[in-house]
């Protein structure tokens, strides 16, 4: 394979694209800091989500905050600069309550755990970005490295002085021009180092550590400078800092000269090429044409926010960088952009030797279901999502947390970013790194599917919907430290396979992504590598925020929908990690009958004829109902008998089977018809009802009920775990 | 009419709700604009040419000293340019004019923090302050409020309770002095207390999110025209703002759009 990434991310999108045909929205992918779609005609949507992990693992919450203001940068640079309308947030780490002997050098994950949230808080909330979205995953070989995932959404004019805002171009005699914070030696080889295994000489200051508000006064005033034209191109400063953002923006015009001597430090004593790589944080570079430099400075200074001019955008050919007025390195712009070698990976699949457990039926189901609602990985969040400020902006629409207390799990976020309309932008995300452990080519098809299906639930467009990959991976280069290469690398190659495969099938292009190569923890023999995890964010579009479905079951009376077909599928699955089994049944995802589902999801959703919407993931069916139920304070009557699945699949397998593109469908009675109507000849059983009574009831097998349990014993298994933290 | 109010949303060095208090404004019919402090400063726009100040909530310098405790300093100290005046000194004279000022959250913080608020018999110094929640940390929440209607606050005319939500770490209302605290009281500043499903002010977690004394959500001056409050008025103007929007009967404009109209009513009745 030549190039997995353009074999298989940009061949998906390529492909896609043109299956879209007249009906394209996508503006700018892959170019860019992030990727642009329209929004509507006149706005158009950015969207990135970047990782932060290994700084995270060494200093929690500088990592973190990092992380989310360093991604707000990137919204920032694309294009001509965008506005910032959301973050999102997704975190994997081991337990918090990890008890065994912690390798050196590790921190404790619960200290992990506080230092990211407060990171990420303090990154988001004083940033004045509302955080929708997200999620924490659980693993303890996340103990190795935690992953930070930070992603932000931001909104710009689709034309900006007559131009189509996601170009840019600097031109030739532009000066550049750095704004924001001063250069200091944090952060040199931050990019280097997150690139690498933790190891004994990981260094702590790598790590920058990020002032929100500086960065916030720099966003008011390159904005006002946007609007006002002064500038031809704008990036940000990230990895490899001045090196990187002027070296990319000069591919513009072919070179240019920058004067490291003119650019501000925190304190004497930096050396030419640290200046050059330092990735102090909150800074941006521009290209300003000579005519609009004097209005440009003195807006800066008008408004707090420190613009040096460091030198002029040339034709040379030459990366020429000077410090007082000696030349300190001069390298043709061919060789910096085009001199990497490419990389030869050899990779071998060889399916791992799995086998389905024998697991006896349980004798109390409803203690089997707390005991799962309790688990980390399904457990409520609310004691972290609370800590995020997710309605500043007044664009919440489905706020994170949802139902009668205020206290259910959204499937989706849905946020107005435009007051003067009611369209809206929906946001969500899926990540399933318990399947890759059997195969990760199912792995990122689940994760596909279920970011769509959270997606869809919430009332997300199928016609108008984008997707990114961010990759996190153990290092798959056969060595001596890594023996087990060839088998990751193909690992690797599987999961880009069903990227392609399923992102064609649901005409879904991916718009931008990133990864993350070297999740790895080794000092002496001992070696964590986490499980390969893709989280799959998914960002598009609903016509009207008042048709918005959020989960929780509305009304007794209501008829209770199961849509999608259940199988004998708990490989990877909660069910089974409970009872200490891995398995072998992997969900396999039918992108074509759940791309139809989607849609006819869609057609109900627009004719409101969908009470509640819920969708089936960790946990299955059993999960899902508990959660529709509490969140809206009704009980319901199910049926097990009803699903649409083989004759002979056991009650616990009916129940927490997590078999894909299955959602849970709550609806006034007033409605049957139409919703049968839409959804004939697909997978669509009637599996119950909602009840007055506030109690879970269902009946297995024989008509016997399995389950009697009330709703309050259900919610608090569920909000337990992670109440105090 | 009303399209001669002119309200003004001040903006800059950490401020975050600006766009939305704006919405609110222009929605409540003031003819409204967002200006960066530094064009106050420079004296480019002049506070004295509108009749509703606004100050929003967001995290002014980082309240790294505390609550907008930096940004309490550039009001009082910051000269404009070319005059020998500070900001504080436009507001003084704002607010003996008779205009209305209102601050949330952060903006709630500043006023404090320059004693503003409560200003009893006059009296510009600070004699309250935010301080940390009793919980330690920022929590986003809706919150059941109980409004006083024996207040001079203008902005809650006609109101008996809200629901809105905090979105704060220091949130948690302190007085100097038990003095202070029974001033408020008799004199009926007050304005919004936390309350729990009963309607009723309350002391305990989460109906009362941070731990503030009397329940305190937000307070006014003895006019009634300088009102702040830590629950966020601007979050909640349509009813798809509200958190249960979905399976409520709700009237299409949220209450927190009540206080903007009262506002904007009350300048157009009593200031032109």
């Amino acid at each position: 394979i030549d190039s997995l990434f353009k074999t298989f991310i940009v061949g998906a999108t390529r492909e896609v694209r043109k299956n879209l045909a007249d009906k394209d929205f996508c503006l700018s992918v892959f170019k860019d800091n992030a990727g642009v779609i329209t929004f509507n005609d006149d706005w158009s949507l950015v969207f990135k989500v970047e990782t932060h992990n290994s700084p995270s693992a060494l200093d929690p919450y500088g990592g973190a905050l990092t992380g989310i203001v360093g991604v707000n940068r990137d919204g920032m640079g694309t294009g001509m600069g965008a506005r910032l309308i959301f973050n999102t947030d997704v975190f994997c780490f081991a337990s918090p309550f990890f008890a065994n002997e912690l390798p050196p050098r590790l921190l404790h994950p619960r200290k992990i755990f506080e230092g990211v949230v407060e990171g990420v808080e303090h990154g988001g909330n004083k940033s004045g970005i509302p955080t929708i979205n997200g999620s924490i995953q659980f693993d303890d070989r996340f103990a190795g490295k935690p992953l930070v995932y930070c992603g932000t959404a931001a909104i710009m004019p689709r034309l900006l002085h007559g131009q189509p805002s996601h170009e840019k171009k600097a031109q030739v005699g532009d000066h550049i021009v750095m704004t924001g914070g001063r250069i200091g030696k944090d952060g040199i080889h931050g990019a280097t180092f997150s690139s690498e295994e933790l190891h004994e000489g990981s260094p702590v200051t790598a790590v920058q550590i990020g002032d929100p508000i500086t960065q916030r006064k720099m966003f008011d005033f390159l904005l006002l400078a946007r609007d006002r034209g002064l500038y031809h191109s704008i990036t940000d400063n990230g990895a490899g800092g001045l090196s990187s953002s002027v070296g990319e923006m000069a591919e513009d015009t072919g070179g240019f000269e920058l004067h490291l001597d003119r650019a501000p430090l925190k304190y004497q004593g930096l050396r030419p090429w640290e200046i050059l790589i330092s990735e102090a944080q909150e800074r941006m570079t521009l290209a300003v044409p000579p005519d609009k430099l004097d209005e440009f400075i003195s807006l800066a200074a008008e408004m707090d926010v420190e613009a040096s001019d460091l030198g002029v955008f040339t034709a040379s050919g030459y990366f020429h960088c000077l410090y007082q007025g000696r030349t300190v390195c001069c390298l043709s712009m061919a060789f910096i952009h085009e001199g990497v070698p490419q990389m030869q990976l050899p990779a071998r699949w060889t399916p791992p030797a799995v086998t389905e457990p024998d697991v006896a039926a349980p004798t109390d189901y409803a203690v089997i279901l707390q005991q799962l609602l309790g688990r980390l990985n399904i457990c409520s969040k609310e004691s972290v999502v609370r800590r995020y400020d997710h309605e500043v902006q007044a664009g919440t629409v489905v706020k994170p947390l949802t139902g009668v207390s205020n206290d259910g799990p959204s499937n989706a976020a849905v946020f107005r970013p435009l007051y003067d309309s009611f369209e809206g932008v929906v946001v969500a995300h899926g990540i399933c790194p318990s399947y890759s452990d059997i195969d990760t080519y199912h792995m990122m098809a689940c994760a596909i599917d279920e970011g769509l299906r959270n997606y869809v639930a919430t009332g997300g467009s199928m016609e108008h919907v984008a997707g990114l990959d961010n990759f996190c991976w153990c290092d798959p280069v056969l060595s001596e430290k890594t023996p087990d290469g060839l088998y990751k690398a193909a690992q690797l190659v599987r999961a880009n396979q069903a990227l392609y495969d399923y992102c064609v099938a649901f005409g879904v292009p991916l718009i931008s992504g990133k990864d993350s190569m070297k999740n790895d923890y080794q000092i002496g023999e001992r070696k964590i590598s986490i499980p390969p995890t893709v989280l799959f964010s998914v960002i598009g579009k609903i016509d009207d925020v008042r048709r918005a479905v959020t989960m929780d079951v509305k009304k007794p009376g209501d008829l209770v929908y199961l849509l999608g077909r259940t199988e004998d599928e708990l490989g990877g699955s909660q069910y089974y990690a409970q009872l200490g089994h891995l398995g072998a049944n992997v969900p396999v995802v039918d992108a074509v009958s759940a791309l139809q589902r989607y849609r006819t999801v869609n057609r109900a959703q627009q004719q409101g004829l969908l009470a509640s919407c819920h969708d089936l993931a960790d946990g299955g069916l059993g999960v899902a109902l508990a959660e529709a139920a509490f969140a809206g304070g009704f009980g319901m009557d199910i049926d097990l008998d009803q699903l649409d699945a083989p004759v002979e699949l056991r009650a616990d397998r009916r129940l927490f089977s997590e078999s894909q593109s299955r959602l849970l469908l709550t609806v006034q009675p007033q409605h049957q018809a139409q919703v049968e109507d839409l959804f004939s000849g697909q997978s669509c059983s009637l599996i119950g009802r909602v009840v007055e009574r506030p109690e879970l009831t269902v009946a297995g097998g024989d008509g016997r009920n399995i389950i009697q349990v009330p709703l309050s014993r259900l919610k608090d298994a569920w909000q337990a775990p992670l109440r105090e933290m | 009419m009303a399209a001669d109010v002119r309200a003004i949303v001040i903006s800059g060095f950490g401020t975050n709700c600006e766009r939305e208090v704006a919405h609110a404004c222009r929605q409540a019919g003031a003819q409204t604009d967002i200006v960066h402090i530094s064009a106050l400063l420079t004296g480019r726009v002049r506070l004295d040419d509108y009749h509703f100040l606004n100050l929003a909530g967001g995290f002014l310098d980082g309240d790294d000293l505390g609550s907008a405790k930096a940004g309490a300093n550039r009001w009082m100290h910051a000269r404009v340019a070319g005059r020998q005046e500070s900001l504080a000194d436009d507001l003084r004279r704002f607010v003996a004019a008779g205009k209305l000022v209102m601050g949330v959250c952060n903006g709630f913080q500043l006023l404090v923090q320059m004693g503003v608020l409560p200003s009893v018999d006059g009296n510009i110094r600070q004699s309250c302050s935010l301080t940390f929640n009793d919980r330690g940390r920022f929590e986003n929440r809706w919150c059941a409020l109980q409004v006083n209607s024996a207040s001079p606050c203008v902005y809650t005319r006609g109101l008996t309770d809200l629901y809105l939500p905090i979105r704060h770490g220091e949130g948690k209302f302190v007085t100097d002095a038990p003095a202070t605290l029974a001033r408020l009281e008799d004199d009926q500043l007050i304005v919004v207390r936390y309350a729990d499903s009963a309607g009723l002010p309350t002391m305990s977690y989460p109906d009362n999110p941070n731990g503030s004394v009397a329940a305190i959500a937000g307070i006014c001056d003895p006019t009634g025209r300088i009102f702040g409050l830590m629950p966020h008025p601007e979050a909640y103007l349509h009813r798809t703002h509200h958190p249960r929007w979905t399976r409520e009967d709700l009237p299409e404009e949220g209450m927190g759009l009540r206080l903007y109209r009262n506002a904007v009513e009350f300048i157009a009745t009593e200031l032109l």
